[in-house]
């Protein structure tokens, strides 16, 4: 095997990146628009021929592997009983298969949760609810919601095993496409990712591209195989940890500021730094997601807006920034690229916020409390402070001419000393933009996918006049 | 295998004592869910309902119970426990007050059984069982 192509069907562009294993480096990239309403395969072969002109002559590729967020991406539903606990760690299972969580439901359902399914056309529904040997009344009540009903999406089972048999019962008779898990939450505040997670990538390559029209791409690639931002999390977890005698970053974080949403994950134990904490709430995996559906640069920039005060947006407007404007601008044409100084320097603004809002959302909080003992705090969440990289990825962050100036504002702010962010992260940039595919490649060969990514992640210089912002 | 969900409430961070109370009562055949030392009513009532918890066993050394444990009943029945039982012990009370006000003012709250400084958790296993219907 010699050349591998390694195509990223993103919710705008379909990103191809064509690796030479024996050099164990880029050959070169390409991208073109996503055409998943048309035909995949459209958009596809449009990035193909730009890729075959960079090279300047087709060859052929041994093999050809994809992963997807086209068509919406990956839309899931959480159930589970209490928020902070099976229902929290059933969200972060969808979040580490790479899905969007549309919609949690904690305790009982009722008939107008069960139709927020389907009006939302979820893709995949998580069930869980109770420790192993703890609750299994309220998992069995919804499973008979479940079965009641019109839902249609296949449902994952990771609750209770104390309810295994008469969950599936119930799902058999009311011929549900179910598919049975290990509890997510085995003991109480014990995390358990990992088979529910392999359950929903099984689906999503099973039914889930079928039904969104992204599996006749496999005509012309050998394999869809993973939700985009899957395939990210394990680039990120494998640059992190590295493989064999090829050492790894050690703790990252990385932020990936997109059109509609901002995702930020961590690559730590987050364990307390400090003597006089204490961890409390669920155990946190690893490695972290999480998603804001209401930060990105264009689909959600009215979201972003709304994260500003009235005199944020008075003092830019003083410097002839029109920011409501500016935002709906964006709303509106999702394809808009920012061509004069001023576009350039909006989307700048946007992607600071959406980084610092979204890494607020990300980091453990402190909490003080105190004691006889003196001043004693809990965490809740990850201990990110000492985390050594910050890794920016995303048309925005990439693109912009400071990129520093946007990643900064995932660290240490003197304005939010309660929360865990990286005291003092060098900055990276994933600027050939290659994070999705080197998770696609590290499926079969994680050496050479670790080893791209070390020489194309650069190091970030910080402007010397970026102070005055 | 019956539930019960230990720990040491509020500020406080003695955590010998729950070790012991941990370790009793998985010799005696429980799964007790261990909520650990500085832990809130919510982190008690959490835990019981997701492991349908029979018994919350509430300990506090550092002399807030009283303040720690109030409402606390009141909260289980908000969140669906209604049949639960509560017991509190150690050191709940500001400096050496008569333990039957004590106990009386802890009945009112709602808490089931109320034990004074000293107590082991061996002296009340027998309770603990006739409370759970093993005896």
């Amino acid at each position: 095997m010699k050349h591998y192509l390694l195509v990223d069907f993103g919710s705008t562009y379909t990103k191809l990146t064509a690796v030479d294993l024996d050099k164990e480096d880029i050959i070169a990239t390409s991208k073109s628009i996503t055409t998943v309403e048309t035909d995949i395969i459209e958009g596809y072969e449009k990035a193909l021929h730009q890729l075959y002109q960079v090279m300047g002559k087709p060859i052929i590729f041994d093999k050809v592997v994809a992963c997807s967020s086209a068509a919406g991406g990956l839309k899931m539903a959480a159930i589970g009983l209490v928020e902070e606990l099976t229902t929290e760690a059933a969200k972060r299972v969808c979040l580490g298969a790479g899905a969007k969580v549309e919609l949690v439901i904690s305790h009982h359902m009722n008939k107008s949760e069960v139709q927020k399914i389907m009006d939302k056309n979820i893709d995949i529904v998580l069930l869980a609810g109770g420790a192993n040997g703890g609750n299994q009344e309220c998992v069995i009540h919804n499973a008979k919601m479940l079965a009641k009903s019109d839902v249609k999406a296949p449902i994952v089972f990771a609750g209770n095993k104390d309810a295994i048999d008469e969950v599936t019962d119930i799902l058999k008779d009311a011929n549900k496409d179910f598919y049975i898990c290990e509890n997510v939450m085995p003991k109480l505040n014990i995390l358990n990712i990992d088979s529910a997670k392999d359950t929903i990538k099984e689906i999503f390559v099973k039914n889930i591209i079928e039904a969104k029209g992204i599996k006749k791409v496999e005509k012309v690639v050998d394999r869809v195989v993973l939700p985009t931002p899957h395939a990210v999390l394990m680039a990120a977890e494998l640059l992190s940890k590295g493989y064999q005698d090829e050492i790894g970053f050690g703790d990252l974080m990385l932020a990936d500021v997109g059109g509609a949403t901002t995702d930020i994950y961590s690559m730590a134990q987050g364990l307390p730094s400090q003597m006089n904490a204490v961890l409390s709430g669920l155990e946190e995996p690893f490695a972290k997601r999480t998603v804001e559906g209401d930060l990105g640069m264009r689909y959600s920039a009215l979201g972003v807006l709304e994260t500003f005060t009235e005199s944020e947006i008075h003092q830019l407007s003083l410097k002839n920034i029109d920011l409501l404007d500016a935002c709906t601008k964006r709303n509106l044409d999702i394809e808009m690229i920012p061509l004069t100084d001023m576009d350039k320097k909006i989307d700048d603004i946007l992607a600071k916020r959406s980084v610092e809002v979204a890494t607020s959302r990300h980091v453990g909080t402190l909490k003080g409390v105190y004691t006889p003992m003196g001043m004693m705090y809990h965490q809740t969440g990850k201990d990110l402070t000492q985390t050594t990289y910050y890794i920016g990825t995303g048309g925005s962050i990439i693109h912009s001419e400071d990129p520093v100036s946007i990643l900064k504002h995932g660290a240490k702010l003197t304005s939010k000393p309660m929360e865990l962010r990286p005291h003092r992260p060098k900055y990276l940039l994933d600027q050939s933009y290659i994070l999705s595919a080197m998770g696609l490649l590290s499926m079969d060969y994680p050496l050479i996918a670790l080893k791209i990514m070390k020489k194309h992640i650069v190091e970030l210089e910080e402007k010397q006049d970026a102070g005055n912002e | 295998m019956k539930s019960i969900v230990i720990g040491v409430i509020g500020a406080d961070v003695h955590a010998v004592g729950n070790r012991i109370i941990e370790y009793t009562l998985t010799r005696e055949g429980y799964n007790v869910v261990n909520v650990g030392v500085l832990s809130t009513q919510e982190d008690f009532i959490n835990a019981a309902i997701e492991t349908s918890a029979r018994l919350i066993l509430v300990s506090s050394l550092y002399g807030h119970g009283e303040l720690d444990c109030r409402g606390m009943r009141d909260k289980c029945n908000e969140a669906g426990l209604k049949d639960v039982l509560l017991y509190v012990g150690g050191n709940i009370v500001v400096g050496k007050q008569d333990f039957n006000d004590v106990e009386k003012r802890f009945k009112d709250m709602g808490f089931n059984r109320v034990y004074p400084p000293g107590t082991n958790i061996e002296d009340v296993m027998d309770t603990i069982k006739k409370d759970l219907g093993d005896l």
